[in-house]
């Protein structure tokens, strides 16, 4: 049931994703960041939050998902070192994400050969 | 002696052939309607280079000897080529030619430079400047994606209403001769901006420069749409085609069915997926030097005005929101010597 509920979310804010690429001459680069926007401005109002315990990965695993992430950051980092935490916080939470990104990125470069889309 | 009539219009005196020409493209191109008639096309994109810079150099010089071959000039006689592409300082050309040995003049057209390219070597031809010249451009649509967009390694989803950038080279060797197809005129376009910043929507950006080249044409030579037997444009695409109608109809100058464009000509819209069409310097080049010559010489067709059309914007100006500037040179091939009407 949860599977469900993940696969209907997720699809849904990815279902979004399509209609903006297709009706919008918005940018993917654009769309992504609005996401990552998204998520934080759903989190700020405690909007997200709920949404990730009902469909689990459906919302976590998303770019929203990462928005939310830095919020969550920046709010214990806040609560922890006062306003620096404004700073240091998004980094923190999300410094598993981004390493990972980036070193996967990078072997992933090394290891592959792009190909032109045929 | 070439001649000015009208205004911009320069008429050949000797009507200078193109004595060889070849089209080099890849799978894309390969599978399309000019599949057969295309001179080389590899499947690898990237040509057995290790990038798609070198292998948009390695089509470059494949089509130039292709063409040097079939016209049975050898590189030592070659006295100027003309030749450029899409790349920042058209390194495609540069490094692609530079074995060459010819006196060499780069140019930027954008997707016009087949035009701007040939037009040019027919002129020094005629004129006696030059004994052989040459022709050539390409694109390719790896390395495109890299110059105007973002590399394919991003791995970014393109818009579906955006053209195709061919992968291809087309060139043209120019001498006097008395076999067809011949060059009876030259009309160098004139910059045009109507104000689209649409980058997705280039044909809407280059059709009025394509209405302003055939209409100054029309008027220099007084000569109309029916008097050709095939006038195409470069790479309009579907939307670009229908709207350079309309502004020529809007002058009074109605572009019939002997009006078409080489984006539509080169990919099968239906089967292959490429939305508006076909694009790039290699667009119209490997139309050019295939479909259209190879009709001229067989007397399939008469007379036929070349417009290719180009986009001059670049990633910065899109980057700081400026319009896109466009351009479209002409030029009349024949199948024939007869004299051009009113010279």
């Amino acid at each position: 049931m949860e599977y469900l509920r993940a696969f209907i979310v997720g699809g849904l804010i990815c279902v979004i994703g399509q209609i903006l690429i297709d009706r919008t001459q918005l940018t993917p680069a654009r769309i992504l960041v609005g996401y990552v926007t998204a998520g934080v401005i759903l989190s700020a109002f405690g909007l997200y939050a709920p949404l990730v315990e009902f469909a689990g990965g459906g919302a976590s695993v998303p770019l929203s998902g990462f928005g939310h992430l830095l919020a969550q950051g920046v709010r214990e980092a806040v609560d922890e070192k006062g306003l620096l935490g404004v700073l240091t916080g998004g980094f923190t939470a999300a410094a598993a994400g981004i390493t990972a990104a980036m070193l996967f990125g990078f072997i992933v470069a090394m290891v592959g050969k792009p190909k032109s889309k045929n | 002696m070439a001649k000015r009539m009208g205004r911009n219009t320069l008429i050949t005196e000797t009507f200078p052939s193109v004595v060889g020409y070849a089209a080099v493209a890849s799978k894309k191109e390969g599978e399309g309607p000019l599949g057969r008639e295309l001179d080389v096309v590899c499947e690898d994109s990237y040509f057995g280079e290790k990038t798609w810079e070198k292998a948009e150099s390695r089509m470059q010089k494949d089509a130039v000897s292709k063409a040097m071959a079939k016209a049975g000039v050898a590189v030592s006689e070659l006295d100027y080529v003309f030749a450029g592409d899409l790349l920042n300082q058209c390194i495609a050309t540069t490094y692609g030619l530079r074995d060459m040995g010819t006196s060499f003049l780069g140019l930027y057209g954008a997707c016009s430079t087949m035009a701007q390219s040939l037009g040019m070597a027919a002129l020094f031809v005629d004129t006696g400047m030059a004994g052989k010249a040459a022709a050539v451009t390409s694109s390719h649509f790896c390395s495109a994606e890299r110059q105007f967009r973002f590399p394919l390694e991003y791995g970014g989803v393109r818009a579906p209403t955006s053209q195709w950038t061919v992968t291809g080279s087309g060139a043209a060797v120019v001498a006097q001769s008395a076999e067809a197809p011949y060059i009876k005129a030259v009309h160098f376009g004139k910059i045009t901006d109507m104000g689209i910043t649409d980058i997705n929507n280039m044909g809407a950006a280059m059709a009025p420069a394509a209405a302003k080249t055939l209409g100054d044409f029309f008027s220099d030579t007084e000569t109309t749409p029916d008097d050709y037997d095939l006038i195409v444009t470069g790479d309009l695409g579907i939307i670009g085609r229908d709207l350079l109608r309309e502004l020529m109809q809007r002058e009074g100058i109605t572009l019939g069915k002997n009006y078409t464009d080489c984006g539509l000509l080169v990919y099968d819209r239906t089967e292959q997926k490429v939305e508006s069409g076909g694009s790039g310097c290699g667009c119209s080049a490997i139309t050019l030097c295939s479909y259209i010559m190879n009709r001229i010489k067989s007397g399939e067709l008469g007379e036929v005005l070349f417009v290719a059309t180009g986009a001059l914007m670049s990633p910065t100006s899109q980057q700081q929101g400026e319009s896109i500037p466009a351009i479209a040179h002409l030029v009349h091939l024949s199948n024939n010597k007869n004299a051009v009407k009113g010279s």
